[in-house]
């Protein structure tokens, strides 16, 4: 066994290769000893992940990124709406958008949605859809019920899809929930929907929605908004692409 | 030009000294075998993962990985209670808790749960208002129902938030389901929840029950604590953040 001693080890010329080890062999970082490098690639040149030699992580390669992949997060604060106008494709069969925080300006406004297909400019798909929630009072008194809802829903209608109707602009109220959207790449079916919101109600109750329904077009969805219903709103949106 | 030096081992020449591998522009090539490291960081000291030599990872950077994290398994076996205790932090703005096969000592009970807020010392403190209904089928085939309970819903109240009619304790009887808890740790607003589990119910009734509400609390949650309402459990929960 030979041991070469130097501090720094590298090919004879710039811009060429450092080979370590040959066929057959292992090269061994010695246990306790760390590696440190800022990309990591096979050997065919592929990229598994990069680093930007703060922690930060790019470029992963996709079978190390999980199923549910976070693609962005937008924050509105006093915000007319939040848009997501890129990363809705084939690559993914499932959107899965969460909500945070959802805080209107002006009390009592909805949160809603709209779609918007590659051969459109404007948020105005046609849509169908069914609605029911639960409320519960903060008093106990009056409302405690679980009922159909045919304010928010909609038969072939183009307008923004309600997803929580009357939300308090409280400094303690908000809304929290979550949207499925289904395939919206897919050019031979509708795409289908559904989603819950649990938050504040405007007169101090409890309520949790359930919506669902489909987007009533057979050509690709690649945009998604969320606004309230009137008024501006602080939130933070999260779009996840799932397998 | 190239060149082969022909070792089994190069080391820095002091010790506790660096090692470096190729200059900028050079690439780095392991020839036709294995890199072999128990300490990944990147070029910047910052760590994409450690091994413990035994193929057991940790210290994974969270660029790697989906975007659902396992922050947490526990098992009850005979136990009063399952407590989740620090792990919900600003890390995650979303918390998720799946119970598998939760099988109570005692025939009948509801399993539920409370938190404890960084300013609480017990599961006591927190007024939660919240919904609940359940449709439910018996196993005969006579008896179907879409109802709200007002035995399982809270209007600032501060016991354990009922999450299921009665559960069979019958060997093969058990709920399973998933809680959600968004934005624990905001000193905002009240913190908003939704769980949907299925029953096994003591008196052979399949119950699908729908739980929402928030935890009217600015104060931020950090704590969690799962029980039957009598008696003991067996069963596991798996915590989960949501990046």
């Amino acid at each position: 066994m030979s041991k070469v001693y130097t501090d720094t080890v590298t090919s004879t010329e710039a811009s060429q290769d450092l080979t370590l080890g040959g066929s057959g062999d292992n090269v061994i970082v010695t246990a306790g000893a760390t590696l440190k490098t800022n990309t990591i690639k096979d050997s065919g040149g592929n990229t598994i992940w990069t680093s930007d030699g703060s922690g930060n992580l790019s470029s992963v390669n996709a079978a190390l990124g999980g199923n549910m992949v976070l693609l962005s997060t937008q924050t509105a604060s006093n915000a007319a709406s939040a848009s997501f106008i890129s990363g809705i494709d084939s690559t993914y069969k499932l959107y899965i958008f969460k909500f945070y925080d959802v805080n209107p300006a002006t009390d009592d406004a909805h949160f809603t949605f709209q779609a918007n297909a590659t051969d459109s400019t404007s948020y105005d798909e046609t849509i169908t859809s069914a609605t029911f929630a639960a409320e519960h009072t903060e008093s106990g008194e009056g409302v405690a019920m679980v009922a159909y809802d045919t304010g928010p829903d909609q038969t072939q209608g183009t307008a923004f899809q309600v997803l929580a109707k009357n939300v308090g602009n409280g400094g303690d109220e908000s809304g929290a929930g979550e949207l499925f959207l289904f395939n919206p790449s897919n050019t031979t079916y509708v795409k289908h929907f559904y989603g819950t919101m649990q938050y504040y109600y405007s007169s101090d109750r409890s309520a949790r929605v359930f919506t669902a329904g489909y987007i009533n077009t057979t050509t690709a969805i690649d945009d998604i908004q969320f606004k309230m219903s009137t008024g501006n709103m602080d939130a933070v949106i999260k779009m996840y692409g799932v397998g | 030009m190239t060149s082969t030096l022909k070792t089994n081992a190069i080391e820095p020449e002091g010790a506790t000294t660096n090692l470096v591998i190729g200059e900028s522009g050079q690439n780095t090539v392991i020839s036709n075998n294995d890199l072999r490291a128990n300490v990944l960081q990147d070029a910047g000291g910052n760590a994409v993962f450690t091994s413990n030599g035994s193929g057991v990872l940790s210290g994974v950077n969270s660029g790697l990985g989906g975007a659902m994290v396992l922050l947490s398994t526990q098992t009850a076996s005979d136990s009063a209670s399952l407590t989740f205790t620090g792990l919900m932090t600003s890390t995650y703005g979303e918390y998720i808790f799946k119970f598998y096969n939760i099988n109570p000592a005692t025939d009948g009970q509801q399993f539920q749960f409370q938190v404890n807020a960084t300013d609480g010392a017990d599961f006591n403190d927190s007024a939660i208002t919240s919904t609940y209904f359940v449709a439910m089928a018996n196993e005969s085939g006579t008896s179907t129902s879409l109802e709200y309970r007002a035995d399982g819903d809270q209007a600032q109240g501060t016991a354990f938030q009922r999450m299921t009619l009665g559960v069979g304790s019958a060997a093969d009887e058990s709920c399973v389901g998933e809680l959600h808890i968004f934005n624990p740790s905001s000193t905002t607003y009240a913190k908003h929840f939704t769980a949907t589990l299925n029953v096994c119910n003591y008196t052979s009734y399949s119950t699908n029950t729908f739980i929402g509400g928030y935890i009217n609390d600015t104060t931020a949650i950090d704590d969690i604590q799962f029980k039957m309402a009598s008696g003991n459990f067996d069963g596991k929960i798996k915590m989960w953040g949501v990046k």
